[in-house]
């Protein structure tokens, strides 16, 4: 059974369709890349998956459990992560009370210093700069703090929407190797990304999301060799 | 020692705009909207104590306690059904919503206690605090008023700071949405911030009337409007802001009417509200406006 199952969502801004019905599925364990073009919908998908907006009709099934009618705030506590698009730091909070909200949904006080310290092992800077307010760091700073709050919460799989956005080419680089690092511990990944080749190298399964719907999904590597996905996406 | 005894009282009700301004800034860092009802629930909460020591001859205390509950239910029941049902509305919506609200409860107030005023009876029955060789007498209320104010800045920086619901209040204040991602109840919070906000205008309300023993349905709105201002002034969205905005306010108001004219106190205390606007947008201690990146 996998891990997060989508099945026929649909989402609505208003009268408008966002979401035309997309499924999909994330195995334990795979990095799994949505990729696609500006308005496809990626964002859209992941903030519904965690409770940010509510889908007309469909379902999501997270553990066997279908999750797309609870309250967003309980979804963290169930083992899933969201880094969102633009990484919304708490910019006036320090770095440490960044990550220590990242935690607020567990209670373990042992559970939450282990985790404060494998974040900081994993991202010196944040260590050395915890009591910097959070919106003086740089953009690939803030967007390692909002990785690391992510991982605060002891998830099970982790949604990352646009992680590399905006980021210097160097940054970029990093940002996908913290991804391979998070996923090496065990930790599922759906990441969605307009860097679709950076993408595609590091995910085991990708869809291609176009106006709503799926166009394309299958193996990474093999989705890298398509004719059509090289032209569209990968700018050959 | 005339001086001396202004400043006192400028202290005292500076101190009571304070306690007042904290509601409007909380609820507008948190809630990200102008809750004019904050006065009138002042006039509330004076009406509950009138009524327990007047008509059931309870203690002052035990009233000023039941008088706490009572605003922190009203707080809580206005934000549920005249607020809640329009987040995501416009501001302007939620403004007009909020004011009418305020002749809401106004009105209430007038069909239940009726038009006259009443004189309050302080809450703190005690012989003044005589100085200088009887050359300045402070009244207890004076000091208790401006001792509840310093105890409630302290406590509430304290919740804050280090409570967990006190962070959950600084992360919804800065990004909902991130705040819910992390599993904040945003409802939860935004209800526990009228809570705490009319809570203390109960607290409020009878240090204004003990100090200033009349009171009427309109008792709250005066004094609304001015920590309201006191809460621009300090920066809005700030604590330690609205303390020090309440304060310089008061202070200003009763040295306005000693030396300048009983009149105009009024119009001083807003001309210094738009003077601060001019020169500094955002207040004493207003956060510049962050741009998005």
């Amino acid at each position: 059974m996998a891990m997060l199952e989508v099945k026929d969502l649909q989402v609505y801004y208003g009268m408008i369709q966002a979401i035309k019905g997309i499924s999909f599925e994330v195995n334990q364990g795979e990095v799994i890349a949505l990729i696609g073009a500006n308005g496809a919908g990626k964002t859209t998908t992941l903030q519904t998956i965690t409770g940010m907006l509510s889908p007309k009709a469909g379902q999501v099934i997270f553990e066997g459990t279908d999750i797309s009618k609870i309250p967003g705030h309980k979804i963290v506590s169930m083992g899933m992560a969201h880094v969102p698009e633009g990484r919304r730091v708490f910019a006036n909070l320090s770095v440490l009370q960044n990550l220590r909200m990242g935690a607020y949904s567990l209670k373990d006080k042992g559970e939450i210093e282990h985790n404060l310290q494998r974040v900081y092992k994993s991202f010196p800077r944040l260590e050395e700069r915890k009591n910097q307010p959070a919106g003086t760091l740089s953009g690939g700073e803030q967007q390692m703090l909002a990785t690391g709050r992510a991982l605060m919460s002891s998830p099970r799989i982790v949604l990352m929407d646009e992680p590399s956005m905006g980021l210097s080419p160097i940054f970029v680089d990093e940002i996908f190797s913290i991804i391979e690092e998070i996923s090496s511990q065990g930790t599922t990944v759906l990441l969605v990304e307009q860097n679709a080749k950076k993408a595609l190298e590091i995910a085991d399964r990708a869809y291609v999301l176009e106006t709503g719907k799926i166009a394309l999904s299958g193996d990474a590597k093999e989705l890298m060799t398509n004719e059509s996905i090289r032209k569209a996406y990968l700018g050959e | 020692m005339s001086f001396l005894s202004y400043l006192i009282n400028g202290l005292s009700l500076g101190s009571i705009y304070a306690i007042i301004a904290l509601g409007y800034t909380m609820v507008y860092g948190i809630a990200k909207m102008l809750n004019f009802a904050h006065g009138d629930v002042i006039m509330i909460g004076c009406y509950v104590v009138f009524t327990m020591t007047n008509s059931f001859h309870l203690d002052p205390l035990a009233s000023l306690g039941i008088a706490i509950v009572f605003c922190t239910v009203l707080g809580v029941c206005i934000e549920k059904i005249a607020y809640r049902p329009l987040r995501g509305a416009n501001a302007l919506a939620v403004l007009i919503t909020a004011i009418g609200v305020s002749y809401f409860l106004q009105n209430l107030a007038l069909i239940v206690f009726g038009s006259d005023t009443k004189s309050f009876t302080s809450i703190i029955e005690a012989e003044p605090l005589v100085l200088a060789g009887g050359k300045l007498k402070i009244p207890v209320i004076t000091i208790v008023t401006v001792l509840s104010c310093v105890v409630i800045m302290a406590a509430l920086m304290l919740f804050i700071n280090k409570s967990k619901a006190g962070q959950a209040m600084l992360a919804v204040s800065e990004d909902r949405d991130a705040a819910q991602l992390m599993g904040v109840n945003v409802n939860n919070t935004i209800s526990l911030t009228f809570a705490i906000g009319s809570g203390l205008a109960a607290i409020a309300g009878v240090l204004l009337c003990s100090a200033y023993p009349t009171l009427s349905p309109y008792t709250g709105a005066m004094p609304g409007i001015k920590a309201f201002t006191a809460a621009v002034f300090g920066g809005i969205g700030s604590i330690p802001g609205a303390f020090i905005g309440g304060i310089l306010l008061g202070v200003i108001e009763i040295m306005g009417r000693a030396y300048i004219s009983s009149q105009l106190s009024d119009a001083i205390v807003f001309a210094v509200l738009i003077i601060v606007l001019l020169v500094k947008p955002t207040g004493i201690l207003g956060r510049p406006i962050q741009e998005k990146v």
